[in-house]
């Protein structure tokens, strides 16, 4: 994908990432350029929301640098990264919505922090946002009173209140049945159309990948690393290792288990 | 081969027990004073920009540590000063003293018991709640999203609590100090014989204002302790269900004992200057 400005939005360098003396993944490198879908795909640990966490600056890795932007998270000092992490918006594989606060209090809590704007203002912003992920209505429950594929949903209603153009989501699809993980799947393709941000998205799911990935790089727990990095269809098509073309193909989805 | 019942070996691992439970604690202590220093920072910065304390969650918090601690405080303290007046007066019938059952009973309540219960009861409720709400958190990935969204989980989640608990303790101490005498005066009346305006009288005259303001520091000190170690042991609870109860406990024991130690160090300097 060109894009007129040619600092990637997100540029993995030899990442080595791990806890303890535990390696999870060694030498990752990858980019992600503007506008567009990308995947991580793999099995579940594999350490897919491991990389997530160090790409969004939560955890510092063994070695090796993020760069978002062009500007590295791993090395910034914690008011830059604050700054950083603002410009982005993450969800967590089960919403991690706050469950003192209910929907509404939820995605006006980042705008409440972080925006100028007057109090009527904020409201009726975190209410187009709940509206954008067909969550109208819901404003005053409570993240306990309702179903997992909501939560995910009120999790990105809240990630984009402040309107980023880079939104990181992990796993959209776990703990959904397939026809709610479709949904979530062609909402996120709408949001994609409508914002013209760019999604990081993090998933096991075939399904998924074929559906709204434009790229994807995939990560393998025996070599630690990616083992793919393209197009879903054309790994399909044209990948020449076989497991690369049989997990695409779910010939043998628990291979990584 | 080894023997069964190899002595040196045994009293070696007693030893090396010992050494691991005091390497614990200072361990522990250590993770606090870096916790309470980041702390400190974010007190700070409270002080200096006090719109920052979200003032909805403070206000909860002091509901559920403050009002709704009333009965059990009002129980507690009642009995506690119902003990001490049993107590007081066995000993000071054998010398005739009865009238000074007032001033032994008030004097314990206010330097002593009354703050002391109060904790107990705050570590009970408050500080195993802090613990297990933040470490549930931690679980959902609530303190990653707070991170990510900028936001400092301590700014956010610890300083609540912390004013809440500051504000709240020693006016439960109040209560608590109020109702210790009162119990203390019912045994009076009833064991002892004494006029209500007697008793009255000499507590009254027992307590100086500077005992007062002793024992309510110690209040406050001791909700800065049940609230750090309920907190960090949250932040740092195990990534599971079992890891949250289990910081939930810990919370309790060491806060319990860190009261104790700080009530000692406080009971202390407190005699030092003739309190
Ligand atoms: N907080 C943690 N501490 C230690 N090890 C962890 C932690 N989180 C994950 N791991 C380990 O890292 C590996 C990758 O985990 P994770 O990134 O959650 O996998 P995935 O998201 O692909 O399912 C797993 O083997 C897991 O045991
Ligand atoms: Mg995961």
């Amino acid at each position: 994908m060109s894009t007129t400005d040619d600092v990637p939005i997100i540029d993995v360098r030899n990442l080595i990432v791990g806890y303890g003396d535990n390696v999870v993944l060694k030498n990752v490198s990858f980019v992600v350029d503007k506008g567009g879908i990308f995947a991580v795909l793999g099995g579940s640990g594999c350490g897919k929301s491991t990389l997530l966490k160090h790409l969004i600056g939560l955890y510092r890795p063994f070695s090796g640098d993020v760069l978002i932007r062009g500007k590295s998270i791993v090395r910034s000092a914690q008011s830059d990264k604050d700054a950083m992490m603002r410009s982005f918006g993450v969800t967590y594989q089960n919403g991690a919505l706050f469950g003192a606060l209910t929907l509404l209090e939820n995605v006006l809590l980042p705008l409440e922090e972080f925006s100028s704007l007057h109090h009527e203002e904020r409201v009726l912003k975190a209410k187009e946002k709940l509206r954008l992920v067909e969550l109208d209505g819901f404003e005053s429950y409570y993240p306990a009173e309702l179903s997992g594929g909501m939560r995910k949903r009120a999790g990105l209603a809240r990630a984009m209140a402040l309107e980023p153009d880079l939104l990181f989501f992990d796993e959209p699809s776990a703990g959904l049945d397939p026809i709610t993980s479709a949904e979530l799947d062609k909402l996120i393709l709408r949001l994609k159309k409508d914002t013209g941000a760019t999604f990081v998205i993090v998933t096991h799911e075939l399904d998924s990948i074929f559906a709204i990935a434009d790229r994807c790089i995939m990560l393998d727990k025996q070599t630690r690393g990616i083992v793919a990095d393209g197009n879903p269809r054309e790994l399909l098509e044209k990948s020449d290792n076989p497991w690369v073309k049989s997990f695409l193909s779910r010939n043998n989805l628990r291979y990584c288990n | 081969m080894p023997m069964p019942f190899d002595l040196d070996q045994r009293i070696e691992d007693r030893i090396e027990e010992v050494g691991s439970f005091a390497k614990h604690i200072i361990d522990d202590l250590i993770r606090m004073v870096i916790f309470t220093g980041e702390l400190s920072r974010i007190v700070w910065e409270s002080i200096t920009h006090p719109r920052r304390v979200r003032r909805r969650e403070t206000l909860y918090y002091m509901d559920m540590c403050g009002t709704d601690a009333v009965p059990i405080v009002v129980m507690i303290c009642l009995l506690m000063g119902i003990i001490l007046g049993f107590q007081g007066a066995m000993q000071l019938q054998k010398y005739g003293g009865d009238i000074f059952i007032a001033d032994f009973v008030s004097l314990v309540i206010i330097k002593e018991m009354g703050p002391l219960m109060v904790a107990m009861i705050c570590t009970g409720r408050a500080g195993s709640a802090f613990a297990a709400e933040i470490g549930t958190m931690k679980v959902g990935e609530e303190i990653d999203a707070l991170r990510t969204m900028g936001l400092n989980p301590v700014r956010f989640l610890v300083m609540p609590k912390l004013m809440a608990m500051l504000l709240v303790m020693p006016l439960l101490t109040v209560f608590g100090d109020i109702v210790g005498i009162f119990g203390g005066m019912i045994i009076a009346v009833i064991k002892l014989n004494l006029p209500i305006v007697v008793y009255y009288n000499r507590a009254m005259g027992a307590i100086t204002p500077l005992a007062f303001m002793l024992g309510l520091f110690k209040s406050f000190v001791f909700a800065f302790i049940i609230t750090v170690i309920g907190c960090r042991r949250g932040f740092s609870a195990g990534n599971d269900a079992m890891g949250v109860g289990r910081a939930a406990t810990s919370t309790v024991v060491s806060s319990i004992f860190w009261i104790v130690i700080a009530d000692f160090v406080l009971t202390f300097f407190y005699s030092m200057i003739g309190e």
